[in-house]
């Protein structure tokens, strides 16, 4: 650990103070991109696809171009760049083929919003409509028309990815530990079972926004909605092959991003259409239309997984098979793929294990990163076939999960080996099911069914993730002394709404032994001024930004020391400072106060030494390795955060309708910097995990077209879907090389809300939900065992979207 | 036409096409940009500001509506530089993460205190139910609410295993 942490002696560690950012984002006064005008600037709006799938047959642009008002009009051919984080699969316009509904096959730039819109609707498509490919498993089958029939020829990341050219497969992983037919064969039981859940959207209330301006010399100004600036500025130079140092990317406040602004979307565009209008800054802004069909999603999953059980209860082998549903474009897709292809067991001890993750290609609106990275998706069939395991062997399934959990010792699907330093799993499943009174109802539970009629479960239901990221990611950190003493720190890192500004002031103040009201993190990111961070992305920016920033500090403080030593005439080893100044430990009325050393110390006849105070910190991440491709074993993981949930649920026997009374949650966070922070991002995880698990998700019809972009139709919770009762708790194992022994807790709290809550609803009525997310009439027809009816792509086309394209 | 709305006690006079929402009057006519569109369908909530006194989504209101009339939004929400009761309590008790959804959150807050002055937490939470936040989880905005209204919040801390 890169700083001890002894909460005794910890001032600022493990409190609640205000969130920094807190004052302006109450006033009105916080600015977003959405909110920003800049003088000339023009509006664009994109022609989006009606159709999934389509050969663009013509595209008239001449009544369009005639409006008065247009500035720029592009189609596809208009640009010779293709775009794509892992598999260089996407172009910024569809040419000749669309592959989703929604896609963009044009935009507009204009003086008005309205001019752009009206220019759209004169833009002429002639389509040939071909048959989509719209379920991922259909995808699969030999002789399925390829929704990239060149995948061949693409450009992709090869120490990680494998995109199988000829199929609809993107990326196949593989993880190999042990001999699983062998494992089988020594099994007791073997238990197989496949489990499914749909697309969703991330739901960010500010969606995707861009403003670019393309200057002479090819410089590019980009003020963007985004989660990573240095990802979107070094795509975008890489994709127009211009020098890093040209393009400047500004990031302000973030109306919320969830991982579906990790990567970079807009801004390509956005900055052609400011070229083509002759240099004129040029914003997009999203509708929320538009947010679930021109911009990414989550993907859709179906997980298999056979389990092999020993006589006493003991995991001995699982084959775990992963079809995750791409979308149109690999994106993210198949980083998830890889990602959960190695977590895919889950924190189990697996002695004989196989995982084939595929990222499979659909016409479909693509997936992208979403918090938890693939692991809020795998653990609803992963924690639901824990439970169908347990009852099948007859044992109970907390006692079953106990016995299987990862300990000291245990290794990983990869090959690591867990110590007691990754943090305690068994703790946060036992203090979920305390709190729930796991087990069997008590007497006042009795009771209210008695009264109600009403079937009263519980369920639990254990999580795990690491950071997926290359070995290699890294970050850095400046912290820069102002005259008066105060600090400011520029770190690359975003606070996309999770806090990391107040937790970064807080480890800043505590490195430094400064008040917190000394030290203040920038908000506002820009590639040109601030320090190097790879993504906002992973929980793992609190790790090692934190460390980078500990490392600042250091070196701020060994700065100002080295000038005191001389201004004070004494030795650096006999110095000690508080937050005002540097003295002398056995002469302390012998003291420089850090504003005299701020900006280098000046003697009484004018004359100087030092100069202005700035520390610089850089930390990467330490010991990891890629994978092996055919093995899957190597050293992926910064950390693992721990977690459980449990869940007292109150289901309708006769309708299915349930209530949910109370979910207790537990993480392993290693230590909490902000306690609120910490438990903020528990029940706002935890709430966006209620809404995968409750209502979420994409329904298209027959054709592909999407029938429910809207808040009408796509609901998410609000203050009323609360449970009645919520308990958040901590454990804090320190991670060893942890900003005073912290991980991150981000994603996780997200993760394993759906099978908790499946497992309760088993419990209270033997309903066997193998599909989330989980409707009253899922629930219904569980109990009466009807199959499960595919509802998520339609045989009856009625969604009630405002502004769903005409195409029939 | 030309439209005369006041917005925080004070008087605004824009010229402004017929059809323009309020929402888009505040923000790009009156340049008042802590009103914030989520979804510009009213479903969202995020662009909540009091019309004479009453919670309206302002993307659902024509601001030609508005003619003559009074609107609080959240730039009003602070006198003198001195934060209201209910922002001190939204900040102390870290009921705003992301921030984009808050200043219409405030709003409704604003609403229903006006007219229930101690909202019981069923109250609170029918009178929020209108504004998404995708962040917070609603909790701690409900325990601001309470905090604000001088009750005490019933907060389960978070506690350690």
């Amino acid at each position: 650990m890169l700083e001890t942490a002894n909460s005794e002696t910890l001032r600022q560690i493990g409190r609640s103070p205000v969130r920094h950012d807190v004052a302006d984002k109450l006033t009105g006064a916080a600015l977003y991109v959405s909110d920003m005008t800049l003088p000339g600037m023009l509006h664009a709006q994109v022609k989006q696809s009606p159709h999934a799938r389509a050969k663009i047959r013509r595209i008239d642009v001449s009544r369009a171009e005639r409006l008065p008002g247009v500035r720029a009009i592009l189609t596809g051919h208009d640009l010779a760049y293709r775009l794509g984080l892992y598999v260089v699969d996407k172009d910024i316009l569809a040419k000749d083929e669309v592959r989703h509904f929604g896609e963009a096959v044009a935009a507009v730039a204009a003086d008005t919003r309205a001019i752009a819109h009206a220019a759209v609707e004169l833009i002429e498509v002639e389509y040939e409509v071909l048959t989509p490919i719209l379920n991922h498993m259909d995808a699969l089958a030999p002789g399925a028309p390829l929704v990239h029939p060149d995948l061949a020829s693409y450009d992709f990341v090869e120490a990680a990815f494998s995109p199988q050219p000829g199929t609809n497969i993107a990326n196949l992983t593989k993880c190999r530990k042990g001999d699983v037919e062998e494992g089988f064969a020594e099994a007791e039981w073997i238990v197989e079972r496949e489990y499914t859940n749909p697309s969703v959207q991330h739901v960010p209330m500010e969606t995707h926004v861009a403003i670019a301006q393309w200057k002479s010399g090819d410089r590019v100004d980009i003020w963007t909605s985004a989660q990573s600036p240095f990802t979107v500025r070094d795509l975008f130079c890489h994709t127009f092959r211009l020098p890093l140092s040209n393009v400047r990317v500004v990031i302000p406040n973030v109306g919320g991003g969830f991982g579906g602004k990790a990567g970079i979307h807009l801004e390509p565009l956005v900055a052609c259409l400011s070229r083509k209008a002759g240099g004129r800054p040029v914003k997009f802004q999203a509708t929320r239309e538009e947010e679930f069909s021109l911009l990414p999603c989550r993907s859709a999953l179906t997980y298999r997984i056979k389990t092999g059980v020993l006589a006493d209860g003991r995991i001995i082998a699982q084959k775990m098979e992963m079809f995750w549903d791409a979308g149109a474009y690999a994106d993210y897709a198949v980083n998830v793929t890889r990602a959960t292809g190695y977590s895919a067991g889950g924190p189990y001890e697996i002695p004989n294990a196989w995982v084939d993750a595929y990222t499979v290609y659909t016409n479909k609106p693509y997936g992208t990163a979403y918090r938890g990275f693939g692991h809020v998706e795998f653990f609803w069939g992963l924690e639901r076939h824990m439970e169908l395991v347990a009852q099948t062997i007859g044992m109970d399934p907390l006692e079953f999960r106990r016995k299987n959990l990862l300990k000291p010792g245990s290794l990983t699907l990869t090959g690591e080996m867990i110590t007691e330093h990754n943090g305690d799993v068994r703790k946060c499943l036992d203090s979920v099911a305390q709190a729930i009174g796991y087990g069997a109802l008590t007497p006042v539970e009795k009771a209210r069914e008695a009264r109600t009629g009403l079937k009263i479960g519980k369920g639990v239901a254990t999580l795990h993730k690491a950071p997926a990221m290359p070995p290699f990611t890294a970050t850095s950190v400046v912290v820069k002394m102002n005259s008066d003493g105060t600090v400011i720190a520029n770190v690359g890192l975003t606070d996309i709404g999770q806090g990391s500004t107040t937790a970064f002031a807080q480890i800043a103040a505590e490195r430094l032994k400064f008040p917190l009201s000394k030290v203040r993190v920038t908000i506002e990111k820009d590639t040109d001024r601030d320090p190097y961070d790879w993504q906002t992305v992973a929980s793992k920016g609190l790790m090692l930004t934190g460390n980078a920033l500990i490392l600042a500090c250091a070196d701020l403080l060994d700065k100002a020391y080295e000038t005191a030593a001389q201004a004070l005439r004494a030795d650096v080893c006999d110095l000690d400072h508080d937050g005002e100044k540097i003295f002398i430990v056995h002469r302390p009325e012998r003291s420089v106060t850090f504003a005299q050393l701020s900006i280098g110390y000046t003697y009484p006849d004018g004359s100087a030494i030092g100069g202005p105070l700035i520390g610089v910190g850089r930390y990467t991440a330490q010991g990891l390795t890629n994978l092996d491709k055919g093995s899957g074993q190597g050293l992926p993981a910064l950390d693992w955060t721990y977690g459980a949930h449990g869940i007292i649920v109150e289901v309708n026997p006769t309708t299915g309708a349930y209530h949910i009374l109370k979910i207790a949650s537990a993480y392993d966070v290693g230590k909490a910097i902000n306690l609120e922070s910490v438990r903020g991002q528990c029940i706002g995880g935890m709430m966006q995990g209620l809404g995968t698990a409750l209502c979420e998700g994409y329904i298209y019809d027959q054709q592909g077209h999407l029938l429910n972009p809207s808040f009408t139709d796509n609901k998410i919770p609000t203050s009323k879907d609360l449970p009645d009762e919520i308990e958040c708790i901590i454990v804090e194992t320190a991670q060893l090389d942890g900003p005073y022994g912290a991980r991150g807790v981000g994603e996780h709290p997200m993760i394993s809300v759906g099978p908790a809550l499946g497992n309760a609803i088993l419990n209270a009525t033997g309903a066997e939900l193998t599909h989330m997310p989980i409707r009253g009439e899922d629930v219904w027809r569980a109990m009466n065992s009807k199959a499960p009816v595919e509802t998520w792509i339609t045989k009856t086309p009625v969604g009630s979207c405002r502004s769903l394209p005409v195409y029939r | 036409m030309k439209i005369n709305i006041t917005i925080n006690g004070a008087l605004y006079e824009r010229e402004a096409p017929e059809n323009v929402t309020l929402l888009h009057f505040l923000r790009e006519c009156v340049g008042l940009t802590g009103t914030k569109e989520g979804c510009g369908g009213g479903e969202c909530g995020a662009c909540t500001v009091l019309l004479d006194d009453r919670a309206v989504n302002a993307c659902l209101v024509l601001a030609a509506e508005v003619d003559g009339k009074s609107v609080r939004t959240i730039e009003g929400e602070m006198r003198d530089g001195v934060p209201s009761a209910l922002q001190a309590a939204f900040a102390k008790r870290h009921a705003v993460q992301c921030g984009f959804c808050t200043p219409g959150v405030v709003m409704s807050a604003r609403a229903l205190i006006e007219r229930n002055p101690k909202p019981s937490v069923e109250e609170i939470k029918e009178g929020l139910e209108g504004n998404f936040c995708r962040c917070t989880g609603y909790v701690q905005i409900i325990e601001a609410v309470l905090e604000a209204t001088g009750q005490p919040a019933r907060v389960q801390e978070l506690s350690h295993a």
